[in-house]
């Protein structure tokens, strides 16, 4: 009989305990982020799709030797380069420009192959995670183009 | 005659206004005060502060397609829903806001009003049973189990009430208790030194009652899909949701007629409607409170806690207060 009342007391008091929690939570501050409103920044880790980087010019870092396109394992990248004749020094000389560069980001599974066997520092993650769409073709990244609209 | 007749169309007419209203505010109420306890600022987006949510959530839940499962029995499906939220407007009619704001006073409104509230049980009971799913049958078992449980010492706790006033006439029992707070049945007198204790029974049975959380097991989300309104989409499932917040204001309301003075002014200033709404949306702001402190109990430690305590405590505060009301 002791135990009977006992146990309705602490239960009670366990109860109480509880409220007073909430209660003081209550009138907390908000600790979530208010997600389209409010983003936080994504950790320098972070693999999203690949991007271009630009030298001083904003022209493609890429030299276009194709490693990462030999290095991705699921095939998402295909660039080609045209020759281009530039006179330097009075010399006339030729060189390869990147003339395509496009990202299958749909076969993409983020390995990083490509980053890592760039010679150049060509190619780094971006930070982009707002993928999404009812449309296969939105994730057929034309890199080149990307990089033009990225120096407007 | 046609006077009468207008009367109560009016009376059904802002019972039914007075009813919807709370349903669709209290569920915004509820949702800031559960983001808000889980820090979270709940829904902001529709309009100031959210306000415009409840109009859309309406709007969405009406134009969507009822459902009805394959082999289920459709009368009883389709009256299901109505049921869950006839008696708790009907309950309205009866209940004083204040001195002159009561679309029909009765003799006997306690009994009036607990009579409609058991038919809260059968609404339940039909959504299990009319909608052929395990889910919805078990919850529907559980939840008339649970309200059969917590009836009993509701009423005891009642008419310990009824006993001290000596009146059922809900008008009565508020009158009996003007004049400041200290005549308010909450508080220990003479004749019933426990009130507090039934006070907190009449509390915890009125949660029980509403199927709330913690005692939400006709409903258990987490286990029974959603209980006994699985099959339910589009207004029926609407219909389910204001009648849980159209009986939680009947409860609250309740408790503060019964025990908190209902329209009187705690220290005796424009006692009115205002003091009678502050009071139940105090208690309801509690009900939510509780909800989203506890934990769900589970079937086994609900009815022990009916039948080996609030039973047995409401029955002893019963006895404590006929035999000291036939002493003193």
């Amino acid at each position: 009989m002791g135990g009977y009342f006992s146990d309705i007391f602490n239960g009670s008091k366990s109860l109480l305990i509880g409220m007073g929690i909430t209660f003081r939570e209550f009138f907390k501050p908000v600790v979530t982020v208010q997600y389209p409103y409010q983003t936080i920044k994504m950790s320098d880790r972070f693999r999203g799709h690949i991007e271009l980087i630009a030298d001083e010019e904003g022209k493609p870092k890429c030299v276009a030797c194709g490693m990462c396109e030999r290095a991705c394992p699921s095939g998402c990248i295909s660039l080609n380069s045209i020759s281009v004749e530039t006179e330097v020094d009075g010399k006339v000389k030729k060189k390869k420009v990147l003339s395509k560069y496009d990202l299958d980001f749909t076969k993409c599974s983020l390995c990083g192959q490509c980053v890592e066997n760039c010679n150049f520092g060509a190619i780094e993650f971006s930070k982009e995670y707002n993928l999404a769409s009812s449309n296969k073709e939105d994730f057929h990244f034309n890199l080149l183009k990307r990089l033009e609209e990225r120096n407007v | 005659m046609s006077l009468t007749v207008l009367n109560v169309i009016v009376a059904v007419v802002i019972a039914i206004g007075f009813a919807a209203l709370n349903a669709a505010y209290l569920v915004w109420a509820e949702r800031r005060g559960a983001a808000r306890i889980q820090r979270r600022p709940g829904p902001n987006i529709n309009g100031p502060f959210g306000l415009l949510q409840p109009p859309l959530d309406g709007i969405k839940l009406m134009t969507k397609q009822i459902m009805i499962p394959g082999g289920a029995d459709k009368i009883l499906f389709m009256v299901a829903p109505v049921l869950a939220m006839a008696p708790a407007i009907m309950s309205f009619v009866t209940i004083p806001f204040s001195e002159n704001i009561v679309a029909h006073n009765m003799d006997i409104g306690v009994l009036m009003i607990f009579a409609f509230a058991s038919m809260g049980a059968l609404a339940v009971l039909f959504a299990g049973w009319g909608s052929r799913n395990k889910y919805a049958v078990m919850a529907s078992v559980r939840a008339v189990s649970q309200n059969i449980s917590y009836e009993i010492p509701m009423l005891i706790t009642a008419i310990t009430v009824v006993m001290i006033t000596g009146s059922m006439d809900l008008k009565t029992i508020t009158s009996a208790q003007a004049g400041g707070f200290w005549h308010w049945n909450i508080f220990p007198s003479l004749h019933s030194p426990l009130m507090p204790l039934s006070f907190i029974l009449f509390f915890i049975c009125s949660l029980a009652e509403t199927n709330r959380a913690p005692f939400d097991l006709g409903e258990a989300e987490s286990e029974l899909v959603a209980g006994f309104h699985t099959e339910y989409g589009s207004m029926g499932f609407g219909l389910f949701f204001m009648g849980e917040y159209a009986n939680i204001v009947i409860g609250a309301s309740l408790t503060t007629i019964l025990f908190l003075g209902g329209w009187d002014c705690p220290f005796g200033l424009f006692p009115g409607v205002w003091w009678f709404l502050l009071k139940i949306y105090l208690l309801i702001a509690t009900f939510i409170w509780i909800r989203w402190t506890f934990p769900r109990t589970t079937i086994y430690g609900l009815l022990n806690l009916s039948w080996k305590i609030l039973i047995p405590l409401s029955l002893f505060n019963l006895l404590l207060t006929a035999g000291l009301l036939k002493v003193f």
